[in-house]
């Protein structure tokens, strides 16, 4: 589980940027056409973000493959919160908004876009997810930042960038969307500014 | 909140929390698959001393689909039928390894007493005259599907109100969601010491449907609860019709997107006339769905999440 990047978390900001704004672009571009080529073309393809982050990430993933390719590319969110394994282990949580964009996933590729890819454990939620939607052909990963420290046998297909970290450590992403500006930030956890 | 017990529990945040849950859910119900993890393995029981057809299975159904196992004991057929008191039964049944009860029994204030007994969450599904705390979330979350929000609606709550939990617990939601609500009964089943309640709550009370009808932006029929009654209420049933019942001409004074809600089982004819039932307008089933998203949302909130002690 990624560290939580709640909004309002950068009142003092901490740590230093990895990614700035140019960088988050350039990555998500890169990331757009891996997945076209990966696909061999926009055919069939489903984006799916991830709750909160990834849901904006997989607009913007679309609005590029768009661009280049001209065809529209369904996208929609899907929210994992009922299927984690700790649920147990926090007070509760509500659901955010589940869409699958029309057309269903039978038979398509799924590709689902998360922020931080960390211990895996929301992937292995998100999997669960989507078997219950429905039966894609493939379903692969594309992530803003793999920042290691895996607890499953999960890795992605789509890395905008890959960060070694210290557990100790907190990697943000930040985006225009929900915070008002793009950046990825690592601080050490606790750091006091 | 460990327990939902009665309306009071809830705060208008957490109403709302309930409601935004409950949407997610509605959703899962028109899903092929039908199926959520959160409850797996968790264990719910549907403890049920009075006869009920929509309210149990709906708790069934709602944590059958949170992968919960469901059990249902009624009181016909139990122990009870030989002389078990409820604490008895409670404590059996929770010695089983029970995470919840949900429960229904004609004292009031039986759910409050239980959940001093038992360490297991405690949902009251109707205790007497008292609370139904889920039927009123579901009645105001079906309202808001239809209406938007409840802030200065004015929602008419009309039958016998002396005998309804169903009221009580709506009153107590809709003007904490901000409705104007106004109560309407005949006075043998207007309850004694409402004016008093209506004031401090802020709600209205009147004797005459025909003056209330015309102002509505919703119509909650209750059922007249005839097993409860040990006396005369009223001089006969066509009475209480023509004074109270939404019949087809009141139907005809109704805006004709004006939502009817009628908590069931109806009495066709006496409170509410089959062509009121069955409008366009009628909530009556979407009321029942609903119930379900509801219901669901009520189980995960109260345990999918950790132990509050």
């Amino acid at each position: 589980m990624p560290a939580p990047t709640q909004p309002g978390d950068d009142a003092t900001p901490e740590g230093h940027i990895v990614l700035d704004a140019r960088d988050i672009s350039r990555a998500l571009t890169r990331i757009s056409h891996e997945i076209l080529e990966r696909n061999k073309g926009p055919e069939d393809l489903v984006l799916l973000g991830l709750h909160t982050r990834g849901v904006p990430l997989a607009r913007r993933i679309a609005e590029r493959i768009e661009s280049v390719e001209g065809t529209p590319i369904a996208v929609g969110s899907l929210d994992v919160t009922m299927y984690r394994d700790d649920l147990r282990s926090h007070p509760t949580r509500g659901p955010q908004k589940t869409v699958v964009p029309a057309g269903g996933i039978d038979g398509r590729t799924v590709v689902l876009v998360d922020d931080v890819l960390f211990s895996g454990r929301t992937i292995r939620s998100a999997l669960d997810a989507v078997n219950d939607l429905g039966r894609p052909s493939t379903v692969r990963l594309a992530v803003l930042v793999d920042r290691g420290h895996r607890e499953l046998p999960i890795r992605a297909d789509h890395v905008g960038k890959n960060l070694p970290s210290a557990r100790s450590e907190r990697v943000s992403v930040r985006l225009d969307e929900i915070d008002g500006h793009d950046e990825v930030r690592i601080s050490q956890i606790g750091a006091k500014p | 909140m460990k327990h939902l017990l009665s309306i009071n529990d809830l705060d208008v945040d957490a109403m709302r929390m309930i409601f935004d849950t409950a949407a997610e859910m509605h959703d899962v119900q028109h899903r092929e698959v039908k199926k959520l993890p959160a409850l797996r393995g968790r264990t719910v029981i549907n403890l049920f001393f009075e006869d009920s057809t929509r309210t149990r299975s709906s708790f069934e159904i709602a944590g059958k689909w949170l992968s919960a196992d469901t059990i249902n004991i009624t009181g016909k057929g139990s122990s009870t039928s030989k002389g078990e008191s409820l604490r008895d039964t409670v404590l059996t049944v929770c010695a089983m390894g029970v995470d919840a009860l949900v429960m229904r029994h004609h004292a009031s204030g039986s759910a409050q007493q239980v959940s001093e007994w038992v360490d297991a969450v405690v949902i009251n599904a109707g205790d007497g005259t008292h609370e139904h705390p889920t039927q009123a979330l579901l009645d105001a979350y079906a309202l808001e599907l239809k209406l938007g929000s409840l802030e200065g609606r004015r929602i008419a709550i009309v039958g016998d109100l002396t005998h309804s939990r169903v009221f009580r617990s709506n009153v107590l939601a809709l003007t904490k969601l901000g409705a104007d609500v106004t109560v309407v009964a005949p006075p043998t089943l207007m309850p004694s010491g409402i004016d008093a309640w209506a004031k401090a709550s802020g709600f209205s009370t009147s004797y005459d449907l025909d003056e209330v009808l015309p102002g509505a932006d919703a119509v909650m029929m209750l059922r007249v609860q005839r097993e409860r009654m040990n006396g005369a209420f009223f001089p006969t049933a066509r009475e209480y019709t023509v004074r109270y019942g939404l019949t087809r001409d009141r139907l005809a004074t109704l805006k004709p997107d004006t939502p009817i809600l009628h908590p069931g089982p109806m009495n066709r004819g006496l409170e509410i006339a089959a062509d009121a039932a069955d409008a366009a307008q009628s909530l009556v089933l979407d009321q029942v769905s609903a119930g379900v998203a509801v219901r669901m949302s009520v189980l995960y909130h109260l345990l999918a999440g950790e132990e509050t002690a």
